[in-house]
């Protein structure tokens, strides 16, 4: 166990450094970042000089990427936003809540019909219910995102008038109003993950279901209730465990989606709009986080399934 | 059991022997994706007019199950009426929008057709380059393993680390938007999981006597590869790349939505949704008719990735 965390932490640090690299070379690919700068209007050539030593633009590129990651690291000053001037850590510390909250809503969306469905489907094998839970997977997986989020508002803000659409309702005057802001984004967000772990949990439980210590079980007399939560349903969740990583990546890509269709004040939205505006402290800092998130996620989900599974340990 | 049941179970059982063609082949998915594939091919032939020409006359008009417009009602983008039968345009012509037209009075059904052109297209080139690619490193770390092998796995998971679709916004910025860069992007995004399986399936074959025989019948490694590993697992790739193709497409279709896709006035659907969005309260068949087109191609796909992977490559199931 010592060996593979090591050897997994060794990993993480190596990935770390290498999306590093890979943010920074993005933000210089275009070239010199003071084109950028440049559409505000004039520029003097005391300016262009003035903004390459704010900016260390006038060092190799190397040098540039070593002050870049030690400020950031050890300092945690990834500069300042050009759009907005404020430090690009105080802008994510800003955005993060929001997006948090839309990414608690939907993995609590996802566990509560993916799990249940999952297990529906495979007790209830070739019934209607396992047509229904299949058909919801089928179409998580095949149903565009930001199509979804604007259907759903177009059936239930436009048509119904049910639920408000655009941000995320932190003006409302009470919980209950509050509330009703977050089903869309939460089902936009969540579904395709919702679909993956439900075709997961149904075909590990299938797997279970036909093993010998169900049957055994079974032979028993052991009632079926008892046979699908006690024997069959605890084994059969170990294999969608790994799947929360997946989640997790559905998640940041799925954020930028369902953030910009319903107005949601996230990072998704943030990281989107710093792309568009070439504001490259932010986003690269943005993208930064992203990745660092994932790759910690991965880590901790990969410690605690070989702690759970020893089999993972030693291939 | 009495007479009734039986006669319910045997109605049953004709009624599944009616299914039974639908559940062994894929009909219905392979026939959108023909209905789809003409389309793109012969898009100019096929789509009834130019999905480029804009009608300003026609803005926003609605699908022909909506009442007809009045003369002055045409140009107000927040009333439904539709134009058929109403001379528009220079030459007095009388248009027939069969799904309604979009916020500059384009017709939708000619775009949906010129975008099945794009979006099959983009993906058919993404995914050849991405599954050659992935393929051809994946039998590399696979048969030569060792430290070949880490570095290349090492590569794939860095790669998965980053998340794709701001690294695909990012780049496709960055680079410009065309259609190449479109398309290298979108290879970048299907590469990695084509070279993972594969790797795995030769790390597999290459243990396998008829391997060492060739190796000791003086084969090359290139001739190992392709004429022994490459059929070996070319089951694997095809199924792998079928199902990719779906997510492809909806990793296009999300690119053109936030605007970094081919530009405009290419017919996308991606785009055209984005258009959408802003006349759901009028016109919201402008968001809809376009999604609906992503969601039947992707589901399309997925339906035949499943039936291939059914019948070709059992194993890959639990995944």
């Amino acid at each position: 166990m010592k060996t593979f965390i090591l050897r997994r932490l060794l990993f993480l640090v190596f990935a770390i450094f290498a999306a590093t690299l890979v943010v920074f070379a993005l933000s210089r690919l275009q070239g010199d970042p003071r084109n950028v700068m440049l559409n505000v209007g004039y520029v003097s050539p005391e300016q262009w000089e003035a903004w390459g030593k704010q900016f260390h633009l006038d060092k190799p590129v190397i040098v540039q990427y070593a002050i870049w990651i030690g400020k950031g690291f050890f300092q945690g000053d990834f500069g300042d936003s050009l759009k907005t001037g404020k430090p690009v850590m105080q802008m994510v510390a800003g955005f993060a809540p929001a997006s948090l909250q839309l990414g608690l809503s939907a993995v609590l969306f996802v566990l509560l019909t993916g799990i249940p469905l999952g297990i529906l489907s495979a007790v209830k094998r070739g019934t209607v219910w396992d047509v229904f839970g299949r058909t919801f997977a089928v179409f998580g997986q095949a149903l565009p995102p930001f199509w979804l989020g604007i259907m759903l508002i177009l059936v239930f803000s436009v048509t119904l008038d049910w639920l408000p659409s655009g941000t995320r309702g932190h003006d409302a005057t009470n919980f209950y109003e509050r509330l009703k802001y977050f089903p869309m984004p939460a089902v936009t967000l969540g579904w395709l993950a919702s679909a993956g772990l439900m075709r997961l949990v149904r075909s590990s439980m299938l797997e279970v279901l036909d093993s010998e210590f169900v049957k055994l079980a079974r032979a028993k007399g052991v009632s079926t209730n008892k046979v699908i939560w006690k024997h069959a349903f605890r084994n059969a969740l170990i294999p969608p465990l790994t799947f929360a990583g997946l989640i997790l990546v559905g998640f940041i890509g799925g954020t930028v989606v369902t953030e910009t269709v319903f107005a949601w004040p996230g990072l998704g939205q943030m990281t989107y709009t710093s792309i568009i505006n070439n504001d490259f402290p932010l986003m690269t800092g943005a993208v930064l986080v992203f990745t660092l998130l994932y790759v910690f996620a991965i880590f901790l989900i990969d410690i605690l399934y070989a702690f759970i599974d020893p089999r993972i340990r030693y291939s | 059991m009495n007479i009734a049941d039986l006669e319910a179970s045997n109605r049953e059982s004709t009624l599944a022997r009616t299914f039974y063609v639908f559940r062994r082949w894929p009909l219905i998915p392979i026939l959108i994706l023909s209905i789809l594939a003409i389309c793109a091919v012969f898009a100019p032939l096929v789509a009834p007019y130019d999905p480029e020409q804009d009608q300003l006359r026609a803005v926003l008009a609605s699908p022909p199950w909506y009442p007809p417009c009045e003369e002055g009602q045409l140009t107000n983008k927040f009333e439904s009426c539709n134009t058929n039968s109403i001379p528009l345009g220079r030459d007095e012509e009388v248009y027939y929008f069969a799904i309604g037209a979009d916020q500059l009075g384009r017709d939708l059904l000619s775009r949906i057709i010129y975008g099945a052109r794009l979006s099959l297209s983009l993906a058919a080139i993404a995914i050849a380059i991405g599954t050659l690619f992935g393929t051809t490193v994946g039998l590399v770390a696979g048969y030569y393993g060792g430290i070949i092998d880490e570095g290349i796995m090492r590569v794939v998971d860095v790669f998965n680390a980053i998340p794709y679709i701001l690294l695909a916004i990012a780049l496709v910025f960055v680079l410009g938007q065309h259609f190449w860069v479109v398309a290298f992007v979108l290879a970048l995004g299907s590469w990695a999981g084509i070279a993972r399986l594969v790797r795995g399936q030769t790390l597999q074959v290459r243990n396998f006597d008829y391997i060492a025989l060739a190796t000791i019948a003086g084969a090359s490694t290139t001739r190992i590869m392709l004429k022994h590993l490459l059929p070996a697992v070319a089951n694997t790739v095809v199924v792998a790349t079928t199902l990719q193709v779906g997510s492809t497409i909806l990793s296009e279709s999300i690119l053109s939505f936030l605007g970094a896709g081919v530009p405009p006035p290419t017919p996308s659907w991606g785009a055209d949704i984005s258009n959408g969005r802003e006349y759901l309260g009028s016109a919201w068949w402008v968001a809809f008719f376009p999604g609906m087109a992503i969601f039947l191609t992707v589901l399309s796909f997925n339906f035949i990735g499943d039936w291939l992977r059914d019948r070709w490559d059992p194993r890959l199931r639990q995944i």
